[in-house]
């Protein structure tokens, strides 16, 4: 243990602590700036700088080790003075244009300017960049706002491995970005918006689609249909000021029934359709590889949900991608089914659909402009909002979010059952997915207790689970005896280290789950912020909270998707399901 | 290894030759990240400077992003993603040379060249840029051009220096 004095109070704490840390432990904060527990602790801003007795210049607090002995000051005249202006110099370079600025009072700079009672800007001058780049369906960069805290250059590079985001040139003339010459929507960006996420200040957001949403709203021609996935619930009541964990499923309803949406479906009502098609397609890839060796089944199949996931792979792992499995994500089967089956079943000319995705994510964005998801010249989806982009619709639209009474889904798209709320969270496409699978395989149901794959929750970066098959149903009688392996992760550097197994040809898996953010859906780069284990982690159990609550937990039992089957799709895998639920995929390249 | 000989070999090489030789010296480097800053160092002295192509074909090589090794390349100012001219110009504005006059003759560099500090005229026979101390405080304000140097120089004295070259 070391002993220190901060602010003339003794204390304690363990060798390799840092002065923040050890400051917040005994409740002594200490102002910061780009500081993220664990992730992000470089000191790359300076504002929590403290006076450390005997050392020349302030130091770091989140990147300077506890000693000793050390004598620390966090709130001396010195450390407050050299607070301000190192604040000041930051603002001098920052447009101070907050009231348009779409960050305006959720703004971390502002937070922190009131926080250390800033009430002047004695410096102005030049200002060193101004790059705006739209050229992403998904993000927007403004580099004019950037204040080079290099957070989400963290995130890019040491969580999800893509080495996108970095800075360039130096000194006054750095920005923050792909290279020069690079534009966001042209590179290897996978536009999972963990950089939107972390970003403290406007230059770094989701690509707006409310506009147009609105736009589709007003327009009397247009039948507009919403869709939710199982994320967004589990944190638009953030939005709203809701205790964090806490589910607004049925208030979310009402909210987008009331902005005027003809017909609210459910994302998971898709999520239990993908449990069908993709569970239908795995045992298809086991069975031949068994079976018929000829056939060259490609194992271990990998899941398909995650659109940011889905880019980085074919960037990385282009002669891989027959790992993926074929089907869309939920969100494009229900807008490919909105526009066909829903359409067909009312009437409508599908032409005259609009159909808006809210999800958690903003690869989404891009997700609904390839080219594989449109159906007869018309986009399967039209526009995705992010959970952020629809909390903003509802106060813009003077809806009063707390005091609306609990509504339902439309039918017949918007039932679903415990199996698809789960695909918010990771571990939970691969649960879902077994939930249905084993009992397929054997006739029983998946013998867990309360069918929950307890290693295959939380928030490890690799989580791994064996399944044994014992007297299984007799047209797998293949499979006795077998032990499936599955492997799940969230966050891109986990899915490289997946990926790289099998490109060396030694994966022991036969099925993994990959969910291009960390966490999963519940922390997606469209999400509210901030975002941090903790708030994970009661995100996380407000879905499983969701999964628990409903009568009917697997997707094979879901009613609607057995009617929809029968009068529309056929059987899983048939023909109408390949033509509108399943997708191919695009080989990149590396840079 | 690489040689230096080889590498002053490369006036006479196609582009194609170039790369071959970059790639070996990649391979040389083990393809390591920790030694991006010497293969940028030795792409520099082949192709005389670093455009996107190349660091599109380090980036590939090396398994880095493109973003990554234009990041460590526009950090320092020795490298350059622009082409050299036939004559590279340098003004010092070290602090000798500063308070002697440095700043008014890259005034005169620039207005007479027609370009800014790092970058080549059209005809590709000047490039400017500026220097920090070479150690020649003595001869405040230095200025070198293709490694000669030349001693107190003032804006005067600029378009005879840059007209004899010519």
């Amino acid at each position: 243990m070391i002993n220190l004095t901060i602010n003339n109070k003794a204390i304690q704490v363990e060798e390799g602590t840092t002065i923040f840390e050890a400051a917040k432990h005994h409740n002594i904060l200490i102002p910061h700036f780009c500081y993220m527990e664990n992730v992000h602790q470089i000191g790359s801003c300076r504002i929590c700088v403290v006076e450390v007795e005997g050392g020349r210049n302030l130091m770091a607090s989140c990147a300077t080790a506890v000693k000793e002995g050390m004598i620390v000051h966090t709130n001396s005249e010195r450390v407050r003075n050299v607070r301000k202006v190192i604040y000041e110099l930051m603002l001098s370079d920052h447009p101070k244009e907050c009231l348009s600025c779409w960050r305006n009072q959720n703004c971390e700079l502002q937070d922190l300017g009131n926080l250390i009672q800033i009430s002047e800007f004695r410096y102005e001058g030049a200002k060193s960049k101004d790059i705006i780049d739209t050229s992403s369906p998904s993000i927007v960069r403004d580099s004019s706002k950037c204040i080079l805290c290099r957070r989400c250059v963290t995130i890019c590079n040491e969580i999800q491995g893509v080495g996108l985001m970095n800075p360039h040139h130096r000194g006054f003339s750095t920005f923050i970005g792909p290279s020069e010459d690079e534009l966001l929507g042209e590179s290897v960006c996978t536009n999972c918006g963990q950089c939107v996420l972390v970003c403290p200040v406007g230059a770094l957001k989701e690509k707006d689609s409310t506009a147009i949403t609105w736009e589709a709203l007003y327009d009397k021609s247009k039948t507009v249909i919403v869709q939710t996935a199982p994320a967004v619930r589990a944190a638009l009541g953030e939005v709203f000021g809701y205790e964090l964990g806490t589910l607004v499923t049925g208030k979310m309803a009402s909210a987008l029934h009331e902005l005027g949406f003809n017909y609210v479906f459910d994302t998971n009502f898709a999520a239990d359709l993908t449990i069908m098609e993709e569970g239908s397609e795995f045992l298809e890839r086991v069975k031949n590889a068994f079976t018929a060796p000829e056939k060259d089944a490609v194992l271990p199949m990998i899941t398909s949900c995650s659109p940011g996931w889905i880019k980085f792979m074919e960037h990385r792992y282009p002669d891989q991608l027959s790992h993926l499995s074929s089907c869309k994500s939920p969100h494009m089967m229900l807008g490919a089914l909105t526009k066909t089956y829903f359409a067909e079943k009312m009437n409508i000319d599908p032409a005259n659909i609009f159909v808006v995705s809210v999800m958690p994510c903003t690869a989404k964005k891009f997700e609904i402009t390839r080219p594989e998801m449109f159906n007869n010249g018309l986009a399967d989806v039209d526009a995705v909002i992010t959970t952020r982009e629809l909390g903003r619709m509802i106060k813009d639209a003077g809806i009063d979010f707390r005091n609306l009474p609990d509504g339902e889904f439309d039918s017949p798209l918007g039932l679903s059952t415990g199996a698809a709320d789960i695909f918010g969270t990771t571990g939970g496409v691969m649960e879902a997915a077994l939930r249905t699978v084993y009992e397929l395989v054997t006739g029983r149901e998946f013998p867990a207790a309360n069918l929950h794959i307890v290693p295959l929750e939380g928030l490890d970066r690799i989580k791994t689970a064996d399944i044994k098959i014992e007297n299984p149903l007799e047209a797998y009688s293949f499979l006795d005896g077998v032990t499936v392996k599955v492997a799940v992760t969230s966050g891109l550097k986990g899915a490289a280290i997946l990926l790289d197994e099998i490109k060396k040809g030694i994966s022991p898996y036969h099925f993994i789950e990959i969910m291009g953010c960390p966490g999963g859906c519940i922390s997606g780069g469209g999400q509210p912020r901030p975002v941090n284990d903790a708030i994970r982690t009661k995100r996380l159990e407000a879905i499983y909270r969701e999964d628990e609550g409903k009568i009917v937990r697997k997707s094979h039992e879901n009613q609607d998707i057995l009617l929809l089957y029968h009068d529309y799709l056929g059987v899983p895998l048939g023909h109408k399901s390949h033509e509108l639920l399943h997708t191919i995929y695009t080989r990149r390249s590396k840079n | 290894m690489i040689t230096k000989d080889e590498v002053c070999k490369v006036q006479t090489m196609t582009e194609a030759e170039k790369y071959v030789l970059l790639k070996d010296v990649i391979i040389d480097y083990e393809k390591k990240e920790s030694n991006l800053i010497q293969v940028l160092h030795m792409a520099q002295a082949i192709f005389g400077y670093v455009p996107a192509e190349v660091q599109h074909f380090i980036a590939d090589q090396m398994d880095l992003s493109v973003s990554k090794v234009n990041s460590v390349l526009t950090f320092y100012s020795f490298f350059s993603t622009q082409p050299k001219g036939k004559y590279s110009v340098s003004i010092c504005l070290g602090t000798a040379c500063y308070v002697r006059g440095g700043k008014e003759v890259l005034n005169k560099l620039k207005s007479v060249l027609g370009i800014d500090v790092g970058a080549t005229t059209d005809d590709k026979v000047f490039s400017l840029s500026v220097m920090r101390c070479i150690g020649a405080c003595g001869l405040a304000p230095a200025m070198t051009i293709n490694n000669k140097v030349y001693k107190q120089v003032n804006p005067n004295k600029i378009q005879r220096i840059l007209g004899m070259l010519k």
